[in-house]
């Protein structure tokens, strides 16, 4: 028995009922593409949260302050963060962090609004593994004496400076001029942080010159980042400064006035975004591929029934039922195959409308693209399989007198 | 290789399982048929004659007794192994047609060489063989047409090119011209005829004498038995129509 010629029957079978057979294959075409831009979607956050990852450097404690605990009056300071680096053991670094609003640069006749500026402590480039391309960075005697330095990013670099060297040069940042000490090397938009664009600024100099409308304590910072020799020592550090930050903070260390989280918190809390979204699509994808597959097995029924005294003259000549089943059988998995092949192009296209215009970052996963496939011809198979028995079931005497 | 291309011994279609509520369909049938014989089968519905007739099509197997068909004990077959003498052995003719509306006549006449077991033949000789046979129908200028434009008697001739097409040692034809007028009727038997000479076995079952009367015998079956054998005013179920 030649199959190519039972594949041609199937083909013709379908081609009968062009729209009922697309229809039918409906489902298994939004299922395919819901697996691809599932798939899509979360490699694209996988890819985000690695980013966000090498932007904070490894082996990091990121120490936060819990705003609205009634009486936490105080908030985390800089002599916190000078008393970790004094008393903490295991650590590398820290640095702690201040973001005023933004302001206004002036340099070599050129003005820029709305740049950022940091304020940090002078192991910055150490504890967030991003160094420099050219100059020093501020020392930690500069910013206990708030000089008036800056180190800046290397796309704000080109902005001002064009082909000229940064270093040396003066910019006024607000009403503050600081002369440019470093230029960061190129890092680009991480994570939605255009790190190539902003000021970094010894923390005190911020304290003094950009905080000084803040209602809070003038020297309170937004982060404090704590480099930490290994991963082994991560919960001993942890530990020692959850002690001393909430002897400090007199408060009670399970109750404590500030949050330390470690890379894998943020990851966790980063991971839960996207998973909630993907976890719907999941759905969709398994709803539909299943709705899709009984449809496929409902139409086939159908065919079966229409089609009664056709199968009915094929057995009577000569064929045998397994000639029949593969002919139904192959029927279904035609259709769920093109579903596929159309899911997949619509998936991948989905895929890339939604990266570009979707706000949400996507990555197409070419492993999904196999899998569909896979997926959608085990669908054929599985919901072809029941119709395709009873049409080789079927008794000839009775087929042949069905009207 | 013996005369009867056809022998029944013995055969039994019992349906229902209990022995009170069962039904003999066919009880003790024998009867052969010869090599280049034209046999009618009749009989009144519920006779059992439809019955035969899907036991001798391999359509059905017998609940006991033995039907040989071309030397070979066919009672006990497997499904597989039925349908392979279905369609090397028999050439069916339906009262109905039962052409695929979507295939041309060449498509609908090639079908059974499709489920053909033996050494397959090239697209091209089945194609000439099936041109071959609606040659001998006088269908050879039809061969792309589908069956809704063909009439009646020229799809029946399609049908017995279907049943020609595997050389098949025995014709059953079920009421061949039951769907068909008078005129296309006459051309129909007149092509049976043409293939009995040729050498042809054929078994036609009929409830129409006129039709019958065509063939060498009439096997007259009355209660699932075989109750004459023969043509003439002898033969109950022609003397009946004939009285009517």
């Amino acid at each position: 028995m030649n199959y190519s010629r039972i594949l041609r029957i199937a083909w013709d079978g379908l081609m009968l009922n062009k729209v009922r057979s697309f229809l039918t294959t409906l489902g298994v075409i939004i299922g395919v593409a819901s697996v691809i831009v599932m798939m899509a979607v979360s490699a694209g956050a996988e890819a985000a949260i690695e980013e966000q990852i090498n932007s904070l450097g490894a082996n990091l404690l990121i120490v936060s302050p819990v705003r609205g605990i009634p009486g936490a009056s105080r908030t985390l300071l800089y002599e916190d963060a000078e008393a970790v680096g004094e008393t903490v053991t295991g650590i590398v670094g820290f640095s702690a962090e201040q973001t005023p609003a933004p302001q206004t640069i002036k340099a070599n006749g050129i003005t820029l609004e709305s740049i950022a500026v940091v304020g940090t402590s002078a192991d910055f480039p150490q504890v967030r593994d991003y160094p420099l391309a050219e100059g020093t960075y501020f020392s930690a005697e500069d910013n206990d004496r708030k000089l008036k330095v800056a180190v800046i990013g290397s796309g704000l670099a080109v902005d001002l400076f064009g082909e000229e060297s940064a270093l040396g040069q003066t910019i006024t940042v607000g009403s503050t001029r600081l002369t440019v000490i470093g230029v960061m090397a190129s890092k680009g938009v991480v994570a939605d942080v255009d790190y190539d664009g902003r000021v970094y600024v010894p923390i005190n100099v911020v304290f003094q010159k950009f905080m000084t409308t803040s209602l809070m304590n003038k020297d309170s910072v937004r982060t404090i980042y704590i480099k930490v020799e290994s991963q082994e020592k991560l919960d001993s550090v942890t530990l020692q400064v959850r002690s001393l930050l909430a002897a400090r903070h007199d408060v009670d260390p399970a109750k404590p006035d500030f949050t330390i989280q470690t890379q894998q918190d943020v990851i966790a809390t980063q991971e839960a975004t996207t998973a909630a979204f993907r976890d719907l699509l999941a759905w969709v994808a398994g709803i539909s591929l299943l709705v899709g597959g009984i449809g496929i097995m409902n139409i086939m029924l159908v065919s079966v029934t229409e089609r009664t005294r056709e199968i009915g003259l094929r057995i009577a000549i000569g064929a045998h039922p397994s000639y029949v089943r593969a002919q139904f059988l192959l029927e279904s998995m035609i259709l769920s195959l093109a579903g596929g092949a159309m899911g997949v192009v619509i998936g991948v296209a989905a895929s890339i409308l939604f990266g570009a215009f979707g706000g949400m970052r996507t990555q197409i996963v070419p492993l999904s693209i196999p899998l569909a496939f896979v997926a959608a011809a085990g669908i054929g198979i599985f919901f072809g399989y029941y119709p395709a028995g009873q049409a080789a079931r079927l008794d000839p005497i009775v087929a042949l007198r069905h009207e | 290789m013996t005369a009867s291309l056809i022998e029944v011994k013995d055969l039994q279609k019992v349906y229902g399982a209990e022995e009170d509520s069962a039904v003999y369909a066919l009880n003790g049938m024998n009867a052969s048929v010869d090599r280049g014989e034209f046999a009618a089968i009749m009989g009144p519905s519920g006779s059992g004659k439809s019955t035969l007739m899907n036991i001798l099509g391999c359509l059905d197997t017998p609940s006991a007794g033995q039907y040989i068909l071309d030397g070979r004990d066919v009672s006990r077959l497997s499904k597989d192994d039925l349908a392979d003498v279905r369609n090397q052995k028999i050439g069916f003719i339906f009262q109905s047609f039962n052409l695929l509306p979507r295939l041309s006549a060449l498509d609908n006449v090639m079908l059974p060489l499709l489920y053909d077991t033996r050494a397959a033949q090239t697209q091209e000789t089945q194609r000439q063989r099936a041109l071959a046979a609606l040659e001998s129908v006088g269908l050879g200028h039809r061969t792309g047409h589908h069956p809704n434009q063909l009439s009646g008697g020229q799809q029946q001739r399609v049908a017995i090119a279907r049943a020609l097409i595997n050389q098949p040692p025995l014709i059953l034809a079920d009421e061949p011209t039951g769907n068909l007028d008078t005129k296309s009727s006459v051309e129909i038997m007149d092509l049976l005829h043409d293939l009995h000479k040729q050498g042809a076995t054929i078994v036609m079952v009929t409830h129409e004498s006129d039709i019958a009367r065509h063939a060498d015998r009439v096997l007259c079956v009355r209660d699932g038995r075989l109750i004459s054998d023969g043509r003439g005013g002898n033969n109950p179920c022609l003397a009946r129509e004939v009285s009517a």
